[in-house]
């Protein structure tokens, strides 16, 4: 979830999350990156079936152990985030860029559009997320593209909120007061303050948003709504070893596993640079 | 007082209607035909079409179509599934109980033991703990630790039932597995309240009468690490029915969710649409409520 | 009752440790009040909160010896600081507003001190409430005590702050900047009221940065700097003829120096005729009129709420006049587009108390000056001016400390050669030393450049100290004016007798 926590400044030197917390999530991040830019580095074919060794537990040979098919979990969970995290990221940028848009709209228009807007993103923050995205696939049906959007457009009202708040408080603050003194036109206000000061702790959001991204894809892949088998997708591996779980519980856990893992460094690294970020603006 | 308090019913109002246009607009922007839509994989019949035709007054002009929709969504008249042949009301009565018992159940869960981890955990190192336990929780994904729960206490143990809805005793794993995630984001928040609470002015005035740090903590600060707290009840409400719908495939239990989830793969808009606007309907009156709890809680916020 | 010697209070914070207070020594005897006077860091608050056990959770308290009413404490245990605080000392902070639980009511706090310590029975405590609230003087005390702070006057919650902490009764008051968040009429009654307490038998330990507010009640005063007392002694000695430097500067501060205008007061620059200010149904400015010269600095004084601040938003064109207008350099500056206004806007400067929140936090000092300066022109020199060496051109405003922060404000209004800078509280924020360093160079500037100074200000101290011409403010109105002589020797309006009488003055026998 992603909440932003400002801290007293006395608070956060003695509470600092610790560093090895910190180290073990880039390299989290750096093997999931690899996996995603050259999985063939780690892993062969993640489709290739061997029916002689269906459900094996893991082992040298197959470090993940084998699913229901024989296919290696580990070459599957590699190929896996690929589609997982393109999601997640797919969503998030769309989420962001529209709710920077629109959240700036809100924030230096008219009063009576900010109203109409703000009144729009509470309705949308009003539907649970996985029952707007549930919504938008039963209207565009199934599939990868449906999946991206529709979380795209359920977490875009919390970016929103986020830039509307943020240009509110910029455009009270006494330094734009003390640029008017200087004869600023109003663009130019924006463009040197507004902007650069609201857009500063938005991608570390994004970041921790990225997070909650890849949690949604893949909840709504485990329901069958995203990539559909047999593409290695966490979610939908997940979902396809639950029916071998009482003799193999590697084909579900190990690939809800790397979801976790993923989740963790991510908002692991987002809090950090949160927090950087706050004492860097106190 | 009263003014507050009316000035934040109009204003779930407002939003409540908002959501019910945003729900119907929806509608409108599915690809094809309207009376195509609301059909889904139901049986295509000109009886059933011109049913639905007088139904939503496709006839009629757009004005009318979208005002008579509002209205029967404000009585609460959650239209006709046709794929079914049944009223949506009728279809999500049934299922309803269920869910409600496990968003009931799992929100108990988080909510004690979030004020338990946040309250009991102020020791240094117990804490450090227990902030890396939460994002854990947090970061798990439900239909995860949905799976390890059962496989070892259904599966190994065999304490609980793998499937179903067979009295408490098959609530008890899916309300844990949903309750787990809330009380990690909610311990959180409540921790960093107190935190905050116990650096103010009125901690040091309070330690100063000779209070012990426990009293200071239950009789002062809590109350104010409550507002932040509060403040998530209406996403709590969220996640409970999201999770809903993932917790209830992975236990195999009846309930909203499956509903839903049948709804979106037959393409059954009519149910899908009410099971949406109904949530929506949750979480407006949860954070109505919410707001109205600030009232309560915080004096400083009855004046306006 | 208190013996200390060679208390030291270290912070740990994360790796490194911070040495708030370096071994000081002193001792505190029954009926006395003591006053620890010192600057923002002194270590003054630490050492007092010390005293009760409460110097914070990362703090490491020594001492050689460390005594409270004839018992070590360096023995003590969470318990027995407990039954120390409040029965034996209690606490009053500044700003009653956040040192009072705010969910809370009055009466409810003052109650948990009683319930505490087990004072009284159950059913006696309400009547208890009552009567400290009347020895405290708060009017209509059941009323009162059923309220919540924000709900009373800044002068009545203080008194119920004391209250609360005369709950337990306790032998010890230690009060830490008791009035500093107070307008001065309401500073003066809460020193009253402290006196009084000290009257009936109670022992005082004053804390605070302003010497003229201890002078007053203190028999001893200890001088704090850096961790470590400088200087110490019965106040009359400390005032007459103090040896350290430190204090010498402190007692100047506080006396305040007269920074006389040589030059006569040019054409006029800015003019403000009949102006009023309707927010809602609240008029919160009503006929204000004021004339600036060139090379004049005019004093505007008021309490918070007099709308002060509101007529320095209409002068800086802000904010559109209900009625009346605005001149500036001869040419109409209220009631025009801001585009119109925005040619000239570079000939009128605004200087704020808060420069922190007044500077783009992404911005370097280098950049921040360089907006006020022509294109391409050396941000050095002007730096030069207002006495900051090129080093810091490439720092961060949160980089530096309050005086200088104040001293860049400066270099960028001074910078694009404005007529009139307006200046709304700029030394309130600042420790005295540092407040005296900071007039001294805006009269600097004035006699340099002959620019005019709008000086707003709740301190008639600072006022007498720089303006020629000072107008008084009483809600929404100006009560009166007049050159600062004359209206500090023989204030005309009532209201301005009240604040001049108000004001804490050292009165130096030498």
């Amino acid at each position: 979830m992603t909440i932003a926590l400002p801290r007293p400044e006395s608070r956060r030197l003695t509470l600092r999350r610790p560093r090895p917390g910190i180290a073990a999530a880039l390299i989290v991040l750096a093997l999931v990156g690899t996996a995603v830019a050259w999985p063939a580095l780690f892993a062969g074919d993640p489709l290739a079936a061997d029916p002689l060794h269906v459900l094996q537990a893991p082992s040298a040979a197959h470090w993940f152990g084998t699913d229901q098919l024989g296919r290696d979990v580990f070459g599957r969970v590699v190929h896996g985030a690929r589609h997982s995290l393109s999601i997640g990221v797919a969503a998030t940028v769309i989420a962001v860029g529209a709710g920077i848009l629109l959240g700036l709209l809100a924030g230096l228009t008219h009063r009576y559009a900010d109203e109409a807007l703000s009144r729009g993103f509470d309705a949308l923050a009003a539907f649970p997320l996985v029952l707007l995205a549930l919504l938008f696939i039963a209207i565009a049906g199934t599939g990868t593209t449906s999946l991206i959007v529709a979380i795209g457009i359920a977490t875009l009202p919390h970016y929103a909120r986020v830039v509307r708040a943020q240009t509110l408080v910029v455009r009270q603050a006494p330094y734009v007061t003390h640029a008017v003194a200087f004869g600023a036109s109003r663009t130019r206000l924006v463009l040197r303050h507004v902007l650069p000061n609201v857009l500063g702790p938005i991608p570390v959001l994004a970041m921790i948003g990225l997070g909650e991204a890849v949690l949604i894809a893949a909840g709504l892949s485990f329901l069958g709504l995203g990539p559909q088998p047999p593409s290695p997708e966490w979610g939908a591996m997940l979902s396809e070893g639950r029916g071998y779980l009482h003799i193999a519980w590697w084909a579900s856990v190990l690939p809800g596993a790397a979801v976790t893992a993923t989740v963790i460094s991510l908002t692991v690294i987002g809090r950090h640079l949160q927090g950087r970020f706050e004492g860097r603006h106190q | 007082m009263i003014k507050a308090v009316a000035r934040r019913v109009a204003a779930g109002v407002v939003v409540l209607w908002a959501a019910a246009t945003a729900a119907y607009l929806a509608l409108l922007a599915a690809p094809g035909d309207i009376v195509d839509a609301i059909i889904g994989d139901g049986a295509d019949t000109p009886q059933i079409r011109a049913q639905i035709i007088a139904e939503w007054n496709l006839d009629r002009p757009a004005i009318v179509q979208y005002l008579d929709y509002l209205l029967r969504a404000a009585r609460g008249d959650l239209g006709r599934s046709y794929l079914l042949q049944r009223p949506v009301g009728e279809v999500i009565g049934e299922q309803i109980l269920p869910t409600v018992q496990l968003a009931l159940a799992a929100a108990v869960i988080g909510v004690v033991l979030a004020l338990v981890l946040a309250v009991t955990t102020r020791h240094r190192w117990v804490r450090r703990v227990s902030s890396t336990a939460e994002l854990m929780l947090v970061s798990t994904p439900p239909f995860l630790s949905g799976i390890v729960l059962l496989s070892v206490f259904s599966f190994r143990l065999g304490w609980f039932p793998v499937a179903g809805d067979q009295g408490w005793a098959a609530l008890a794993l899916p309300a844990v597995t949903l309750g787990l995630p809330i009380a990690g984001v909610l311990s959180q928040v409540l921790r960093d309240g107190l935190d905050r609470a116990l650096d103010e002015p009125f901690a040091v005035t309070a330690r100063s009468r000779g209070l012990t740090e426990r009293a200071v903590l239950i009789r002062h600060a809590l109350r104010h690490a409550l507002i932040p707290a509060v403040t998530l009840l209406g996403w709590l409400t969220g996640v409970l029915i999201g999770g809903a719908v993932i917790i209830e495939q992975v236990f195999g239990r009846p309930g909203l969710g499956q509903v839903t989830l049948q709804a979106v793969g037959n393409g059954d808009m009519p149910v899908v649409l009410a099971v949406v606007v109904l949530a929506a309907a949750a979480f407006v009156v949860i954070n109505t409520l919410a707001d109205l709890a600030y009232l309560l809680i915080d004096p400083r916020l009855r004046r306006s | 009752m208190i013996e200390v010697q060679n208390l030291r209070v270290t912070f740990r914070l994360g790796q490194k440790s911070v040495e708030a207070v370096r071994g000081v020594s002193f001792d505190i005897r029954e009926g006395e009040c003591v006053a620890l006077v010192g600057e923002s860091g002194s270590g003054k608050s630490v050492t007092a909160r010390s005293l009760v056990g409460l110097a914070g959770p990362q703090a490491h308290v020594e001492a050689d010896t460390f005594t409270v009413d004839g018992r070590d404490v360096s023995r003590f245990a969470a318990r027995d600081w407990r039954r120390l605080r409040g029965r034996y000392a209690g606490l009053i902070l500044q700003d009653a507003l956040v040192s009072l639980d705010p969910m809370r009511t009055v009466g409810a706090e003052i109650t948990e001190v009683l319930r505490t310590h087990d004072i009284g029975d159950r059913r006696d405590r309400p009547r208890r409430v009552h009567d400290l609230l009347d020895a405290v003087h708060v009017p209509e005390p059941e009323r009162r005590a059923r309220q919540y702070p924000h709900q009373l006057s800044g002068g009545l919650r203080q008194r119920a702050l004391i209250a609360s902490a005369l709950a337990g009764g306790p032998k010890l008051l230690i009060a830490d900047e008791p009035t500093t968040a107070l307008d001065a009429t309401v500073q003066a009654q809460i020193l009253t009221l402290l006196a009084e307490r000290r009257a009936t038998g109670e022992t005082l330990l004053l804390i605070s940065h302003d010497l003229a507010v201890v002078s007053k009640l203190a028999d001893r005063v200890l001088v704090m700097k850096d961790g470590r007392i400088v200087e110490s002694g019965d106040t009359r000695t400390i005032l007459a003829g103090a040896g350290h430097p430190y204090t010498r500067q402190l007692i100047a501060a506080a006396t305040g120096r007269r920074r006389e205008n040589t030059a006569e007061p040019g054409e006029i620059v800015a003019e403000a005729t009949a102006l009023r200010k309707v927010y809602g149904d609240r008029t919160v400015v009503k006929d204000f009129g004021l004339t600036v010269r060139r090379g004049e600095i005019v004093g505007l004084v008021g309490e918070s709420g007099s709308g002060k601040s509101t007529v320095a938003q209409l002068l800086f064109g802000l904010t559109d006049p209900t009625s009346g207008h605005v001149r500036f350099e001869g040419s109409e500056f209220s009631g025009i587009p801001e585009r119109a206004r925005r040619p000239i806007r570079r000939r009128l400067q605004l200087i704020a108390q808060d420069p922190l929140s007044a500077f783009d936090p992404r911005w370097t000092v280098r950049r921040i000056v360089g907006e006020a300066l022509p294109k391409g022109a050396d941000p050095e020199p002007i730096l030069d001016r207002v006495g900051l060496g090129p080093e810091y051109l490439d720092r961060y405003p949160r980089q530096l400390s309050g005086g200088q922060r104040q001293r860049v404000a400066i270099a960028r209004a001074i910078a694009p050669r404005p007529s009139l800078i307006i200046c709304d509280e700029p030394v309130s924020a600042l420790d005295v030393s540092v407040q005296a360093q900071v007039l001294d160079l805006l009269a600097r500037i004035r006699e340099d450049d002959g620019t005019a100074l709008l000086f707003i200000s709740h301190d008639l101290g600072v006022i007498r100290d720089i303006a020629d011409r000072v107008l008084v403010m009483h809600d929404g109105r100006v009560v009166e004016q007049g050159p600062v002589r004359a209206v500090f020797d023989h204030a005309g309006h009532e209201y301005t007798r009240a604040l001049l009488d108000a004001v804490p003055t050292l009165e130096v026998t030498s």
